[in-house]
């Protein structure tokens, strides 16, 4: 299952539960993955899918009364989810980092840009507020913020939502982290800051050998950010490979749902496409393919219901760079040889 | 900043206004201090002429002017008692209360903070539970009350007896449970001038002593209500995104829970805490009663007792100013807690 024992962070079976007084919420359900130093990792799905959940225990800052069931998360082969509260504290911020959504929600309002960054660089290094305010005014630059001496005496309220998420990013950057987990970092931002942000996270993260997690529910910003992309449906990873590969040739029917739905895939004056029917809630999430009451292809192309979908959750298959939990598609890779014999 | 002060300054005069008519509306209504001045036997005549002496008959209206007159070179006249200006005696009698209401509100605060904090980082612990539950027979218990019971356990003290003696365990109890009393319970003791006019009781350990019972049954009245509402706010903030950022950034705990929680939550504190300063100079009336603490209270209801008509409106205008003061300087606080908020001359 491991695929390279080097793997900077390596997440197995993981299983994040929330129970509550009516019935438990699985937010994640046996989910696997592993990112390699350096890599752009993104991580897509509908709102409701588990994604920020997943995001949060990765740093054990679950809001209660969640936690983690079962499963392992390996950063530099060290196993994390059995660290004390104090030992996983010097890990925050310092080797990893976190972009929150809205940038101007998670600055404090009441303390300035200056403040939380020194405090951020003292939490984890010994060093004096003269030497850290230069650290600051640094990390400020590389992100293009511009008179940064006079952005560290501003409050947030006083910058715009895309420089503070530029500040958000430097912070991130500040203790030069291995990873950063960046939990949709442009959806709060308008059009066109995004594509600088964008442009940014990408070129700061090459520059400095930073593995990144990026969580979207826009395929655009995963496609244009990440090297490989999960899907994720209902807790679980539904598809994975190389983004490219996703975008252009997507197996799993949610996938092709997702990027049907696009804009762009649409033609002009013809109505937008949608995947009928909604997430479910986590708390009730439908047996066997947790996709199947939405999905096409619950039906045989001879009209029978295909029994394995209702009843098993489908095992991920390869299927070309990519691994796809479905049957169909599990169906189609067996028979797939035999059909292009036939034409 | 300045346009701010000189609206609050308007603002200001236009209460003080209001409160000297009030006070100038109860002269007439409060009884005869003619009477009270001369006793049952003076002669019509003798009463005439200082009915005269003292302005009383001149029409409503003028006699308004006259002490607004007066009011604006601050002087409110000769108290009818003491036959001194009423505004000096006052100055007299307020220090000893104003250093009861420091002392309360910085006993309210300092526990306050930590009360609050606590209750609202461990709601499930049996402290927050026990503390809110306090704080509930804290907010119902009426002042003189409290007043009372401390008196009665930390000046004449008590004796338990309720377990058996004969036993170990019992007559630990009663032990325990019983109190040595001996705290002063009446007065300021013997305060120590400094300043010419200023007596005062922080000055001396015997002075501190005399302060601490008055000054924490007066705290008593404030702190359930300031220990619930920064529990309160602190739960909604400890719920919002950048205390969450602050953790996954490594933040130390006590940084998040002092610095980026409390510091939120200070507003309707602050706010809070302006109205109920104002409050607690009520209150004071009652507490300097029970302890017979010779303060500006204390004074106020003697004065009430003998129709002391100059001494009445003089300490309802101070006690106006006070409050005028204090809520200038609630909202200069504002701003230096909450960035987001600028004063300015224009109205908001």
């Amino acid at each position: 299952m491991r695929a390279n024992p080097m793997a900077l962070l390596e997440v197995e079976h993981l299983d994040v539960r929330f129970p509550l007084r009516r019935g438990e919420i699985r937010a994640v359900r046996d989910l696997s993955f592993s990112l390699q130093r350096g890599e752009r990792l993104g991580i897509v799905g509908e709102s409701g899918a588990g994604k920020s959940v997943l995001a949060f225990s990765l740093l054990k800052l679950l809001s209660r009364p969640g936690r983690i069931v079962a499963g392992t998360v390996r950063f530099e082969g060290r196993e994390l989810t059995s660290l004390s509260e104090r030992q996983f504290r010097r890990l925050r911020g310092n080797r990893l980092a976190m972009i929150f959504q809205d940038p101007l929600t998670t600055l404090n309002p009441v303390l300035t840009i200056g403040q939380q960054m020194i405090e951020s660089l003292k939490a984890h290094r010994r060093l004096s507020t003269r030497r850290a305010r230069i650290v600051a005014i640094d990390k400020l630059r590389q992100v293009q913020v511009s008179s940064p001496e006079r952005r560290l005496e501003q409050y947030p309220h006083q910058l715009s939502g895309g420089l503070c998420q530029r500040v958000v990013i430097a912070i991130a950057l500040l203790l030069e982290p291995d990873i950063i987990i960046a939990d949709e970092p442009t959806t709060a931002l308008d059009v066109t800051i995004q594509a600088e942000i964008i442009t940014l996270l990408k070129r700061l993260c090459d520059e400095h050998d930073v593995g990144l997690i990026v969580i979207s529910h826009d395929l655009g910003v995963i496609g244009q950010l990440t090297q490989r992309t999960l899907v994720m449906y209902a807790g679980r990873i539904v598809e994975q490979g190389p983004t490219r590969e996703i975008i252009n040739d997507a197996q799993h029917p949610y996938t092709q749902g997702l990027i049907n739905a696009l804009p762009q895939m649409t033609l002009p004056r013809q109505r937008l496409h949608q995947i009928p029917g909604s997430m479910p809630t986590l708390s009730e999430v439908p047996s066997g393919c947790a996709f199947h009451p939405r999905c096409a292809y619950r039906i045989t192309p001879e009209g029978l219901p295909r029994r394995d979908c209702i009843e098993n959750v489908p095992e991920p298959v390869r299927s070309g760079e990519c691994q796809v939990a479905c049957h169909w598609v599990a169906e189609l890779i067996a028979r797939g040889p035999a059909e292009e014999r036939a034409t | 900043m300045i346009m701010f002060l000189i609206r609050r300054l308007c603002q200001a005069m236009m209460v003080m206004f209001v409160i000297s008519v009030i006070g100038f509306t109860l002269q007439s209504s409060l009884g005869d201090p003619v009477r009270q001045l001369l006793g049952q036997a003076a002669t019509d005549a003798d009463i005439m002429a200082l009915r005269q002496s003292l302005g009383l008959n001149d029409p409503l209206w003028l006699q308004y002017l006259h002490f607004a007159g007066n009011a604006l070179r601050l002087d409110f006249g000769n108290s009818y008692f003491f036959h001194e200006p009423a505004l000096e005696v006052i100055a007299r009698y307020l220090p000893a209360t104003l250093e009861l209401i420091a002392t309360s509100a910085v006993i309210t605060l300092l526990l306050a903070a930590p009360m609050g904090v606590y209750c609202a980082i461990r709601p499930r612990s049996w402290l927050s539970r026990t503390l809110m539950g306090l704080s509930v027979v804290g907010i119902s218990v009426p002042v003189f009350l409290t007043a009372m019971v401390l008196i009665q356990l930390f000046s004449i003290g008590i004796d338990v007896t309720l377990f058996p003696e004969g036993t170990g365990w019992g007559s630990w109890l009663n032990q325990a449970l019983s109190t040595q009393g001996g705290m002063p319970a009446y007065g300021r003791g013997s305060p120590v001038h400094v300043w010419g006019v200023w007596s005062t009781n922080f000055a001396s350990w015997r002075g501190w002593l005399y302060l601490l019972l008055p000054a924490l049954s007066l705290a008593f009245v404030m702190l359930p209500l300031f220990v619930r509402l920064i529990r309160a706010e602190m739960l909604e903030v400890l719920e919002s995104d950048y205390v969450r950022y602050a953790r996954a950034r490594g933040i130390r705990p006590s940084r998040i829970y002092f610095l980026h929680a409390l510091k939120n939550t200070l507003l309707p504190v602050i706010t809070l805490g302006g109205v109920q300063i104002g409050t607690l100079a009520a209150y004071t009336l009652l507490t300097e009663t029970v302890f017979q603490w010779p303060g500006a209270g204390l004074m106020f209801l003697d004065a009430i007792e003998r129709a002391d008509m100059p001494l009445i409106v003089a300490y309802l205008m101070v006690i106006g100013a006070i409050f005028v003061v204090i809520n200038t300087l609630v909202d200069l606080l504002y701003r230096v807690l909450n960035p987001r908020i600028t004063i300015s001359g224009r109205p908001a």
